[in-house]
């Protein structure tokens, strides 16, 4: 499913260094990025990464400062927002409060003006599209955020743009709302094909939709790549820490950790510390190859599992997730414990 | 809770002697001065003359409130939207008019139009006109000078709608590319109803009573209903009359305002 998507590999937008300065502060710097056609790409990053930026600078909504913009080859640098003819969700929806549901759906297909008739086709087709029906008279102040959300999907989509952006559209709505809009919008990304580029501070919601997820920080590109890619393969140190937990430990120069000897992977030469993700970390049976004597320092239990909160001997917390099915009897806190790992699953940083 | 309550009383016992006893006098003199009875009003309403400056009265309170919210529409628009430099100086040309008395201001309408002020001198010495433009003594500059003075009050409730009105809003409009007239048309005008209904409330009621201006640039020629109520007290005194029209002034602007007061309840939905 998740990589399914990237289907066609034609290149639909193109970034070349782009960057953009309010005032002396960079917004953005060199960002370079290329956009399949289809693709449903997460800009993901903690709040000030420039990933909302960086949307309004795709949509047309600001100017770049510096670098290109490319739509199919074109250059869309200096385009208005309705040159480039992009669909928009804005965060908070931005809806038109005194419409109704089918006039606001309506209104960018009366600014094309369309026919009465298809204009009536089209609000019917999109209504019901989005699950809608029976609520096309009302106005948006009568509606729930979810159904909210749904018509500034239907709005911006109603005109069949080549590109839908999204800025942070689930952030308003509770928990199971979410799972159910991110699910609407799977299928709504399957149903039509069209190009999705999706702004999200969520970690999770990007693992889940995504295609690709282009990883943003203090204004800078992180990493790209597909889901799987950034969570298994971390470019850096941040990438690494934003994108779920994970256990860092330091080198200490000598091919181990506080004077254990361990095997280190391929990259590891001149980094400073070594990662690994909790799921891959085990409690040792014998014949592992990477031990590591630790203390148990806490046990929560989660139902099917236990987290183990465990310090090394150099002082360095780590943790990892112990199945409550029939293995052996659970430690006891303070128990002195070894931990192991497969060589291939751990990444210096 | 409950014994806190003695608190208000002043605020009550201030608000009854001021306004319900006087209220109440007003009242009893509609319906027995000179002699009992519904006589007053079915003259009011019946006599050529007092219907004729209810029709005018209610006519050039429609223009002023009209005049008043389009003009304050453009000005709240400037000071809301505009530049900074355009936003303080408007705030200067709404807030200057405040410390100005509504006397000394009739006084300036009367002195810059009046047939040999300001106006008719310039365009005189221009060679624009022979004789003077009769621009006093008439509904027009009644329509003026109270326009001048209303403007300042519609301007507020018109602030405050403007500054609601979410900019993302505006901004998705014209990523979908509405024209700027269609934005301004379809959607932010629109968008600040609620304020447009407030304003006009606002300065319809304050035009219905309004005196001192009427009086002074109409010069007794187009004489308004608190003008008229004011001759019924002091000049030829039929108190009854006065009474029972100052009920039937304050019954109209009280429907009024409940009819839009009702609208704009639906609006704020």
């Amino acid at each position: 499913m998740k990589s399914e998507a990237i289907v066609a590999n034609t290149t639909q937008i193109e970034a070349r260094s782009v960057g953009k300065k309010f005032g002396k502060f960079h917004a953005l710097r060199d960002i370079s990025l290329e956009i399949a056609e289809g693709e449903f790409l997460s800009l993901l990053g903690p709040s000030g990464s420039g990933k909302t930026t960086f949307l309004t600078l795709l949509g047309g909504y600001e100017n770049t400062t510096s670098g290109q913009l490319f739509l199919e080859g074109q250059d869309m640098t200096g385009w208005t927002a309705n040159q480039r003819g992009f669909g928009m969700v804005f965060q908070g929806y931005a809806l038109f409060p005194h419409l109704t549901v089918a006039e606001n759906i309506a209104f960018p297909l009366k600014v094309q003006k369309r026919s009465k008739a298809q204009i009536a086709d089209r609000v019917a087709q999109m209504v019901e599209m989005v699950g809608l029906s029976g609520h096309e008279n009302k106005k948006p102040k009568a509606l729930s955020g979810g159904q909210q959300q749904r018509v500034a999907l239907a709005r911006a989509l109603a005109y069949e743009p080549k590109v839908l952006l999204l800025d942070e559209p689930f952030s308003a709505l509770d928990k199971n709302l979410r799972g159910q809009m991110q699910e609407e919008l799977r299928r709504l990304h399957r149903e039509l094909g069209t190009t999705f580029v999706f702004v999200t501070h969520d970690q999770e919601e990007a693992l889940a939709l995504s295609s690709r997820i282009a990883i943003f920080n203090h204004g800078e590109l992180q990493q790209v790549g597909t889901p799987d890619d950034v969570y298994e393969r971390p470019a850096n140190r941040f990438t690494a820490e934003f994108l779920g937990d994970i256990n860092i430990l330091s080198l200490d120069g000598t091919s181990g950790v506080a004077g254990t000897p361990i095997k280190l992977p391929g990259n590891a030469a001149g980094l400073g510390h070594l990662a690994v993700r909790p799921e891959h970390m085990r409690l040792a049976a014998e014949g592992d190859a990477n031990q590591l004597p630790v203390r148990l320092r806490d046990r929560v239990y989660l139902g099917s599992k236990s987290r183990l909160l465990l310090e090394t001997q150099a002082g360095e917390e780590l943790m990892l997730y112990l199945d409550n099915g029939a293995g052996p009897a659970a430690p006891q806190t303070g128990a002195e414990l070894r931990v192991a790992w497969d060589v291939q699953d751990s990444f210096a940083v | 809770m409950r014994a806190y309550l003695f608190l208000i009383c002043p605020v009550l016992l201030f608000l009854g002697g001021s306004y319900l006893l006087p209220f109440l006098g007003i009242m009893q003199l509609s319906f027995t001065d000179p002699e009992p009875g519904l006589g007053q009003y079915s003259h009011v309403l019946s006599d050529p003359l007092t219907l004729s400056v209810i029709w005018r009265t209610l006519r050039i309170c429609v223009i002023v409130t009209a005049v008043s919210v389009a003009a304050a529409y453009i000005i709240t628009l400037l000071w809301v939207r505009g530049r900074p430099l355009v936003r303080s100086l408007t705030e200067l040309c709404i807030m200057i008019p405040f410390w100005i008395s509504v006397l000394s201001r009739a006084f300036g309408w009367m002195s810059m139009l009046s047939n040999r002020g300001l106006l008719n001198t310039w365009l005189k010495d221009l060679g624009l006109i022979e004789t003077s433009l009769q621009l006093t003594r008439n509904e027009f500059a009644v329509i003026i000078g109270m326009s001048h003075y209303l403007i300042p009050f519609a301007v507020f409730p018109l602030a405050t709608a403007m500054r609601n009105v979410d900019e993302r809003v505006l901004t998705a409009a014209d990523g979908m590319g509405a024209s700027r007239l269609r934005i301004f048309w379809q959607v932010f005008l629109p968008m600040t109803a609620s304020g447009i209904i407030g304003a006009t409330l606002l300065v319809f009621v304050f035009s219905v009573g309004f005196f001192v201006t009427p009086a002074l640039l109409g010069g007794g020629q187009s004489v308004l209903i608190a003008e008229l109520i004011y001759l019924w007290i002091f000049q030829i005194p039929q108190w009854g009359m006065a009474a029972a029209m100052s009920v039937i002034l304050m019954l109209a602007v009280g429907g009024i305002l409940v009819l839009l007061m009702r609208r704009y309840g639906e609006m704020a939905k």
